[in-house]
């Protein structure tokens, strides 16, 4: 079944292709768009299970040998990633298509939308530290698209610096490529893994350290996560949406992939990650409870929850590791499903400021038990799979002693909880204050159009899902993480297979 | 050679990080070429360099080729990216007729609030009085 590794990476580009070609007609280009991504969910499922049931598949284009050719590698974390962000993917976009708005005025969405797609799958499933970057960027340049279609003001001053910022990280990157090439002579992960262990202590933290400032710019961890509540709130909400699920979580993926597979237990920073982990929460829902605008809100949450899973990282234990990779699933359904609602919201109220929307409780019912359910997930309330994450994160760092970090993941986690209590007050039960800048939309005892309310709710179920099944899930994380803890076995299955 | 190389990358990155902490958008997308060009120099500094390119059989002969393949792709995206930067800054100058980084609009809302630092006010009401012709 190899063959499958790289239809993630060449079926949305062919789509992106094709998109453009019959760029007259939005409906050709919907047909495409969907069934791409539909096929891409069944294709990333297939592959989960395959990757859990006969292990790491590996495919060398070309049919060149590891260094020298273009590595793709699924192994367990990397497969499940991948079959979330496709299912995700395939929600937003016809999410996107329900919404009046973005997708339907602009010509570009549905091609650059599949080569974000195209990007999301390559940087999951590259086994090569300069392919990596080329799939950021391409996913990255995507994403700059996407943000500034338009052409707004504020979407042209959020556009510049994010740009600017995804920019420099990108240069840091080629820098911290060019240092790694120079002194091991190999930028192929499994190679790398190998050819790291031969250098001084000092030379290795060096570039675990200046490779997680390149990846935490992604991933929004403080202090370089300044960026992300400025930025992703001023995109259409499906955008952001697939952003604040999506693309901060590849950041998280990458500095997990690179610290645990390229770097010795010696020269990994733990407790760097441990107190940036722990100021990433605070920082992020000290600015969450300060807003008053429903997206940033959101937005400033998602930086809080990024620190979650460095966390986890940052025990170095196998379950610190499983519960980052059980945390990630929990995170990119319920953080998107969470900006759908949102966005729902927007549509329905015509504003997204708290002050001049309210009392939807009763003109939107439905859309207040999406809210809910989403909302206490995020804040890890039981029998939520946010608490299941929660409860393994705070586990696995009780079992390592690292009281500190714990204490404050467990205190942000209720502030967390009231500042999703804010937006419950005020968008579903209190008055509003002041009159909304747009007239909201068409109501319905649904809370939207059925185009984007399915979507939203197939996401939901997700997440439910997650919880329901979080035995089963719970202890494929467990056989991820011993995947991720045994570099030998990754360098075996890329150079063996 | 190598410390030839290894100073222009500094001197490259120096300029661009000055250029980029500048509140005028032209001058940022100068510096972020500036950065970019330092990383590609080091990039080149980074294989056996100042052999000829591949040519005959014996692989000691000619210079690194993979590091010279990297910096070509990194150019390339960087060109994209870059020609992008320049169309949102044009757009930029379009709509606010001027070259600077705008202010978020949310940010100034919050630091409104009440809870406002008595410095912050005061800064404002300096701007305000300045803005005022």
């Amino acid at each position: 079944m190899n063959w499958l590794v790289p239809l993630p990476i060449v079926l949305p580009l062919a789509g992106a292709a094709v998109s453009i070609l019959v760029g007259r007609s939005r409906v050709a280009q919907r047909v495409v768009g969907i069934s791409v991504l539909a096929a891409l969910v069944v294709v990333s499922i297939v592959l989960l299970v395959q990757v859990d049931r006969n292990g790491t598949l590996v495919v060398h284009a070309g049919g060149r040998p590891a260094p020298l050719g273009i590595t793709l590698v699924a192994d367990r974390f990397a497969a499940v990633l991948l079959a979330v962000a496709e299912i995700t993917l395939f929600a937003v976009l016809v999410y996107a298509i329900g919404e009046p708005g973005t997708e339907r005025n602009h010509v570009g969405f549905q091609s650059a939308y599949l080569v974000l797609a195209a990007g999301v799958g390559a940087s999951f499933l590259t086994g090569d530290l300069f392919n990596l970057f080329v799939a950021f960027e391409m996913m990255l340049t995507a994403s700059y698209v996407l943000l500034t279609m338009g052409g707004r003001g504020e979407q042209v001053r959020a556009g510049m610096t994010y740009v600017v910022i995804s920019l420099i990280a990108s240069t840091l990157f080629v820098t911290a490529l060019a240092l790694v090439y120079s002194a091991t002579g190999t930028v192929d992960l499994a190679d790398l893994a190998g050819r790291m262990d031969t250098l001084p202590v000092g030379v290795r933290s060096m570039f675990a350290v200046l490779l997680l400032v390149v990846f935490g710019i992604k991933a929004a961890v403080f202090p370089l996560s300044f960026w992300l509540p400025d930025a992703y709130p001023t995109a259409p909400s499906p955008i952001t949406a697939v952003f604040a699920g999506l693309l901060t979580k590849v950041g998280v993926y990458a500095i997990v992939r690179t610290q645990l597979l390229v770097f010795a237990p010696d020269s990994r920073p733990d407790t760097l990650l441990l107190v940036v982990a722990g100021f990433t929460m605070v920082v992020g829902v000290l600015g969450a409870i300060a807003q008053d605008d429903l997206q940033r809100i959101l937005s400033f949450t998602i930086v809080s929850q990024v620190g979650y899973l460095v966390m986890g990282l940052g025990f170095s234990t196998e379950a610190g590791v499983a519960a980052v990779v059980f945390s990630v699933v929990h995170h990119v359904l319920a953080t998107t499903s969470l900006f759908l609602v949102a966005g729902l919201i927007e549509h329905h109220g015509g504003s997204s400021w708290l002050r001049r929307i309210g009392g939807m409780v009763r003109t939107a019912p439905f859309l207040a038990a999406m809210f809910l359910v989403s909302a206490l997930s995020m804040a890890g309330v039981p029998p939520l799979s946010g608490f299941i994450s929660k409860f393994a994160l705070v586990s696995a760092g009780i079992s390592d002693r690292q009281y500190v970090v714990v204490g404050v993941a467990l205190v942000v986690s209720i502030l967390t909880l009231f500042s999703v209590i804010r937006i419950w007050t005020g968008a579903f039960w209190s008055p509003p204050e002041e009159a909304p800048e747009r007239v909201a939309g068409p109501t319905n005892r649904a809370g939207g159009p059925p185009w984007m309310v399915v979507p939203t709710v197939a996401l939901v179920t997700c997440s439910l899902a997650v919880a329901v099944f979080a035995g089963p899930l719970y202890s494929f994380s467990q056989r991820a993480a011993a995947d991720l803890m045994d570099r030998d076995a990754y360098i075996e299955a890329v150079h063996g297979g | 050679m190598t410390v030839v190389l290894a100073a222009v990358a500094a001197l490259l990155f120096g300029l661009g990080t000055y250029l980029l902490l500048q509140r005028k958008l032209s001058r940022i997308i100068i510096g972020l070429g500036l950065l970019t060009h330092g990383a590609n120099v080091l990039l080149i500094t980074a294989g056996r360099r100042g052999s000829p390119p591949i040519i005959g059989g014996d692989e000691r002969a000619f210079a690194d080729p993979l590091p010279q393949a990297l910096a070509l792709t990194a150019i390339v995206i960087t060109f994209g990216v870059t020609s992008l930067l320049l169309a949102l800054a044009y757009r930029s100058w379009q709509l606010t007729d001027d070259d600077e980084v705008q202010d978020d609009v949310a940010d100034r809302a919050v630091a409104r609030a009440d809870v406002v630092h008595a410095e912050v006010e005061d800064q404002e009401q300096v701007i305000a009085r300045e803005e005022q012709p």
